[in-house]
């Protein structure tokens, strides 16, 4: 690891305009910071500790929103109460990743902003456009059983690895920002990005930007949602591909519907078409696959990772399955 | 705090020590070699394996992804911190009288990651024991006997 300086932030805006400069990262739990340092993929010249920040709440606001403060720990949100109760889609993609000590330590602002785990970006002897743009891509002609079939690029096809944010993606969660023109809300769609010509850039987030919150809209998603997540291990794995489905259900019909992917693309996948194919559909394998159809349209995979496109195809037919049957809490 | 070094307290098993290290430190290796205490062992160093589990105000954690000059003010618990003089903690009667390991070395993590489990309430089951100490890996495959420890141990504390 390369030495750095470090200091505590003491207030909000010590943070923003401490983060504004080059060499400077925020660090909250750690968890991916310190590994991808240890791996000199990160090289901070310094460090800024924002831990002791006022961000470790979660608060329901008055219009109805959850407010789930940037430095609450995974843990602490998949057990919350009121993310238990009204938001469980929530709850089950943040157990189904990392681990309980890891969870403890992870935050929702550092999960938002964790890196790919394409092992071609991890590794410093081989050529990557993400991690040193202009480079190439070595995972287009390499290992690439863990990569993205949808919205990938000619410069990458890394995925983004969160569970968490395919959750917050079919809940149309919101992130708060503070910057250093003042603080802003954007919508999680908008939030991650697809690599384009520089996946350097993993969302729409520039320097200084500091993540304070996540807000979850109250809806009525809760009694019909699941998360499937695929992997190679029954626990503690990264997905291969994973659904989170919201349905709200009149009888054997849908009224509504949620829908989105992850470990397909460098951002959740999502699409509205998607959702409103199974709207007004009976709660059928025929209806759910339909909706997948719509959702995999103009998927592509490469030598290793083909097996996705099915395997998505069928994962979400279960998950929308599952869904219907009723949120197993 | 701008220098190399930092200067913080940290509380590690009951007793309040001062240290004076750089940033780049983490609790693991601070703990094994500036405050003694080798019972934590560093397996993979990147949070995959669990050898590394402390518990840090009272909750489980890979120490080996955590800066120690961040514990500034905190409780650290270790494995030297769990028995009570020569008296075992009841998870260490547990390990040993199910041969809950081999070669060993996975096991302080094992023990201070179940002792966060059963306070988390999540070791009333098999299942629910077997998913909520997947990040604890034992190359030995010493599973089956760890879970019958824990099973044992869980009504003791
Ligand atoms: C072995 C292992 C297995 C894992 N498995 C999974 C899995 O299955 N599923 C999954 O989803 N995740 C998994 N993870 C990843 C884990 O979820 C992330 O490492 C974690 O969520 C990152 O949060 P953090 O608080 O530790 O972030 P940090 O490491 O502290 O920070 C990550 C990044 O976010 C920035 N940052 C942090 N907070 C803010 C903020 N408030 N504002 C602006 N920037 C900020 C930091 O500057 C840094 O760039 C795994 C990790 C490990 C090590
Ligand atoms: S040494 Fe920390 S998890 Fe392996
Ligand atoms: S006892 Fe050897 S690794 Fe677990």
């Amino acid at each position: 690891m390369k030495k750095f300086a470090f200091n505590r932030a003491e207030t909000l805006e010590d943070a923003v305009s401490a983060g504004a400069s080059a060499g400077v990262r925020f660090i909250a739990g750690g968890t991916n910071l310190i590994d991808l340092m240890k791996e000199n993929v990160e090289r901070p010249d310094r460090l800024v500790d924002i831990t002791r920040l006022p961000l470790g709440e979660v608060k329901r606001q008055a219009d109805g929103s959850l407010s789930l403060g940037a430095l609450v720990s995974n843990a602490a949100v998949a057990e919350h109460p009121l993310v238990r109760g009204h938001y469980p889609l929530l709850s089950l993609a943040l157990l189904s990743g990392a681990s309980p000590q890891l969870r403890n330590l992870a935050t929702v602002g550092g999960n938002l902003l964790q890196r790919t785990r394409c092992c071609y970006f991890y590794d410093l002897a081989t050529v990557c456009n993400k991690r040193t743009p202009q480079t190439g891509c070595a995972a287009r002609n390499g290992i690439n059983r863990q990569h993205a079939i949808l919205g990938h690029s000619q410069a990458c096809i890394a995925v983004h690895p969160s569970d968490m944010c395919v959750a917050l993606a079919a809940l149309e969660a919101r992130v708060r920002v503070l910057g250093r023109q003042g603080e802003r809300t954007i919508p999680i769609a908008d939030f991650h990005r697809l690599p384009g010509n520089e996946p350097e850039f993993d969302t729409i987030l520039r320097a200084g930007d500091l993540i304070t919150a996540v807000e979850l809209p109250s809806n009525d998603w809760s009694e019909h949602s699941h998360y499937l997540k695929i992997r190679d291990r029954a626990s503690y794995a990264f997905a291969l591909v994973s659904v989170a489905v919201a349905l709200q259900l009149d009888g054997e019909y849908i009224v509504e519907a949620r829908l989105a992917l992850g470990g397909v693309a460098h951002k959740p996948w999502r699409l509205e078409s998607a959702e409103l194919a199974l709207r007004g559909q009976r709660t059928s394998n025929s209806s759910y696959q339909r909706a997948a159809e719509t959702l995999l349209q103009g998927a592509e995979g490469f030598e290793h990772n083909r097996f996705k496109i099915e395997l998505a195809r069928r994962a979400i037919v279960r998950a929308c399955a599952e869904a219907a049957k009723g949120t197993r809490r | 705090m701008d220098d190399a070094s930092s200067s913080f307290e940290i509380t590690i098993n009951g007793t309040k020590r001062h240290f004076n290290v750089e940033p780049w430190v983490t609790l693991l290796d601070l703990l094994r070699e500036r405050a003694g205490l080798t019972g934590t062992k560093k397996g993979c160093d990147h949070g995959q394996c669990g050898a590394c589990t402390v518990l840090v105000d009272g909750q489980r954690v890979n120490s080996c992804l955590m800066l120690a000059v961040m514990q500034d003010g905190k409780e650290v618990t270790t494995i030297e911190g769990l028995a009570a003089g020569n008296e075992l903690h009841p998870l260490q009667r547990g390990f040993i009288q199910h041969d809950a390991f081999q070669c060993g070395y996975c096991t302080p993590g094992q023990i201070c990651s179940a002792l966060g489990l059963i306070r988390e309430g999540k070791a009333d089951s098999v299942d629910s024991i077997r998913e909520f100490m997947s990040g604890n890996l034992c190359r030995c495959g010493a599973y089956s006997n760890i879970v019958a420890a824990i099973e044992q141990a869980r009504g003791q504390l």
